[in-house]
């Protein structure tokens, strides 16, 4: 990947990041994709429309995005195809758009999940990055609007954040285009595993809560074998999560992960 | 045990008990650590220098969301737009009207002329179709053009969560969700804009509530009819032209805050019967202040907003105007079937303080609100005989001032009466066609849609009937 180089097209010329090649809506075939999670009115769509050069409409208000939209750009020569999911707060309740985020995340297998946060609320915002890493190992986190916090007086120490949260950390003002290129280059490493993420996870949750857990995900890895997030299936099938609870019954979080049925293990129903 | 092969029922039977066991605690519990381990490493990594602390933000806030200056800024703002967009799009209007229905209008009928084309087509497609669409778009444009940019404008700096936060807790006194306020806000460009943005709200209750309330927000599409009304009937009887526009921008200013008053009765009336429940909480956040990007605004309001809606009234125009020019022209026993249906309505209309021509206008016009005034004018001067005005049976026309239009109206048996009741039924009739197909495509139900779309019909005239039983009792009496 690091030999690339990039053919010079016509549409490199006009864009910022000289091997960016925004694809609009052409996302047919693609090498990986992408979901774009974050609070509302993070600049997720500003972040969205910079990738794609699509004219998705951008309002100051949370809860805009109601509908998923996606687009595609090409990066070092690979095509992405990108999926921006509607704005959460949580991935816990069973609202309708954070089922639709939760379960794009988890089933709909993106190669790396983006999640944008607002500069200047980052503590809010972490409560969401958290979930995330519970869900998905693969992750970049862009800390948006740092054009704001800096008017504000906030500094943000990005390599202390890439540290504690084990996943690359780039500060973006996407409305002036700042920093989509480092985004662009993080993306690409840990989608072609160029860099492997080591995203931290819950620490101190309740003793019977961590027993409760520790329980099901034992079983739950003996049933499926490689599953990449027991922990996650097991702390949603204890929340009651019907879309889980129906996977795990069909089998379907086996087809999902493509882990082989083994003999004698597990009886899909 | 551990040699046993496991199921997913096993997994599952498990999970409920340790459910069971847990309770509540689970959400909780995890929710709290969540909380804790984020504000943790917000805390390591996040710096802020006191002395910039304090911000022109926490003014403005205070200013636009304090119990003090909150609601009057807002009203303020809402009659500033509203003058802004009355006043602006007067001249280009005009200019638009002078190009599409003087010049291009013979020029065409010429044109037909020439290749002798027979004079029923020549008639259905350029007295009929022609002429409501040019109407639709030299009414349409200029005030859209204005509305929207502004609008987003607003939408940009991130005014609108501020409108929310104010109206939140009157809507939470209804039964309703605060985010209503957002979808109600869209109502007043377009209600399909506004049904679709209904999507924000998780609860299907609160969801429905919006839904079925959305028509209460004047759309866009019908401003150009209380307009015109308003400017007629009460900018009129002021002698300055100025106090006039602002003395009419008032009567529709009072126009939009009956709806907004509707929005809360019909939505408290539907969380106590229909749609009974408690007002979900949410969490509402102030974003900050951004500085809108004036050029990047204006053009995806115009292509987003403004040119998507005047398209889609363009669409619906073309078959009105010839729906429009058919009636007019075909008759049955010497009369046309225009004719008749106004006589059939017009003993209902009087009952209701309006008239046939109203009835029948509103009728034609479900499929675009924009093209009700040009059909009342041209029914008018169909049945009252006036000779003189306008351009023929079906022949959508304007007149040249507001006080040849106001001529004509009294001639057709127009009194104060009928305006304030027209003004009343454009607040509170049924929703376009577009948008009633939006409520069936967002509900999926037949019956929602159904009351969506007869329960504002229903109370308009409701709503007529009394204004005009009070009026005619108060006329009376002196």
């Amino acid at each position: 990947m690091e030999n690339q180089t990039c053919s010079p097209t016509p549409a490199c010329r006009s864009c910022p990041s000289a091997n960016l090649v925004k694809l609009g809506e052409e996302n047919q075939n693609f090498d990986y994709m992408i979901a774009l999670a974050g609070n509302p009115n993070t600049g997720k769509s500003t972040v969205f429309n910079a990738l794609t050069g699509l004219r998705q409409h951008t309002g100051n208000w949370p809860g805009k995005t109601v509908t998923r939209a996606e687009g595609g750009f090409s990066f070092d020569g690979r095509q992405y195809k990108i999926v921006d999911l509607p704005g959460t707060y949580s991935l816990l309740s069973a609202s309708p758009d954070e089922e639709v985020a939760r379960d794009f995340i988890l089933f709909g297998h993106p190669n790396v999940t983006v999640i944008v946060a607002d500069a200047t609320r980052l503590e809010r915002n972490l409560n969401l990055v958290l979930q995330v890493l519970e869900i998905t190992d693969k992750a970049v986190f862009c800390v948006n609007l740092i054009d704001e916090a800096r008017r504000h007086g906030i500094s943000i120490d990005a390599a202390k954040l890439e540290e504690r949260l084990g996943i690359p950390v780039i500060l973006t003002a996407a409305r002036q285009r700042k920093g989509i290129h480092e985004l662009l280059q993080a993306i690409s490493d840990v989608a072609s595993g160029q860099r492997v993420c080591r995203p931290y996870r819950l620490q101190n949750e309740p003793p019977e809560l961590k027993e409760a857990i520790h329980h099901l995900v034992e079983k739950i890895e003996r049933l499926f074998p490689g599953l990449p997030n027991a922990r996650w299936v097991a702390l949603r099938v204890l929340e009651g999560d019907k879309r889980m609870i129906s996977a795990i019954q069909s089998g379907e979080l086996r087809q999902l992960y493509n882990i082989p049925e083994i003999a004698g293990a597990g009886q899909t129903t | 045990m551990n040699n046993q092969p496991i199921t997913a029922e096993d997994i599952l039977t498990d999970a409920a008990s340790l459910r069971w066991d847990l309770g509540e605690k689970v959400h909780e519990s995890l929710m709290e650590s969540i909380f804790k381990e984020a504000a943790s490493i917000a805390g390591d990594v996040v710096s802020i220098s006191e002395k910039k602390k304090k911000t022109w933000d926490h003014s403005l806030d205070w200013l636009f969301t304090s119990k003090l200056t909150g609601f009057p800024i807002m009203f303020g703002l809402l009659a500033g737009v509203l003058w802004m967009t009355i006043s602006g799009a007067n001249v280009p209007s005009s200019m638009l009207a002078g190009l599409l229905l003087d010049t291009v209008h013979p020029w065409l009928k010429a044109m037909a002329g020439q290749i002798g084309m027979p004079w029923w087509l020549d008639g259905l497609l350029i007295d009929g179709m022609y002429l409501a669409t040019a109407w639709v778009v030299s009414v349409m444009l200029p005030p859209m053009a204005i509305f929207f940019p502004l609008f987003t404008l607003f939408e940009d700096f991130g005014y609108l969560p501020r409108v929310a936060f104010n109206m939140d807790h009157l809507f939470k006194k209804v039964g309703a969700h605060g985010r209503q306020a957002l979808t109600m806000s869209m109502g007043y460009g377009c209600n399909a804009a506004g049904v679709v943005a209904c999507r924000i709200i998780d609860s299907p209750r609160e969801r429905l509530i919006a839904i079925i309330t959305n028509n209460f927000a004047v759309c866009n599409g019908r401003w150009p009819t209380l307009f015109l009304i308003s400017s007629i009937f009460v900018g009129s009887a002021v002698s300055s032209p100025l106090l006039g526009s602002v003395v009419s921008s008032a009567a529709v200013l009072a126009v939009m805050l009956l709806g907004i008053l509707f929005t809360f009765a019909v939505s408290w009336l539907l969380s106590n019967t229909m749609l009974r429940g408690e007002a979900s909480i949410y969490s509402l956040e102030l974003p900050p202040y951004r500085p809108p990007r004036i050029l990047q605004t204006l053009y995806t309001s115009l292509i987003d907003r403004t040119i998507y809606i005047l398209w889609r009234a363009i669409v619906f125009a073309l078959p009105a105007g010839a729906v429009i020019w058919l009636l007019c022209n075909i008759s049955v026993a010497d009369q046309s079937l225009a004719e008749h249906l106004i006589r059939i309505l017009n003993p209902f209309g009087l009952l209701i303080g309006l008239n046939g021509v109203i009835l029948l206008a509103y009728i034609i016009a479900i499929p675009a609100n924009e093209i009700v005034i040009p059909t009342i004018l041209m029914l008018t001067v169909l049945t009252a005989g006036v000779t003189g005005i306008g351009e023929g049976a079906g022949v959508m026309f304007e007149l040249e001032s507001e006080g040849d239009t106001a001529a004509l109206l009294q001639a057709g048996g127009w009194t104060l009466l009928t305006a304030v009741n027209l003004l009343l039924f454009c607040l509170l009739h049924n929703p376009c066609s577009t948008t009633i197909y939006t409520i069936w495509k967002e509900t999926r139900s037949v019956k929602w849609t159904a009351l969506a779309a007869l329960l504002p019909v229903g109370i308009g005239v409701a709503v007529c009937f009394f204004v005009a039983q009070i009026w005619r009792l108060i006329a009376h009496s002196f």
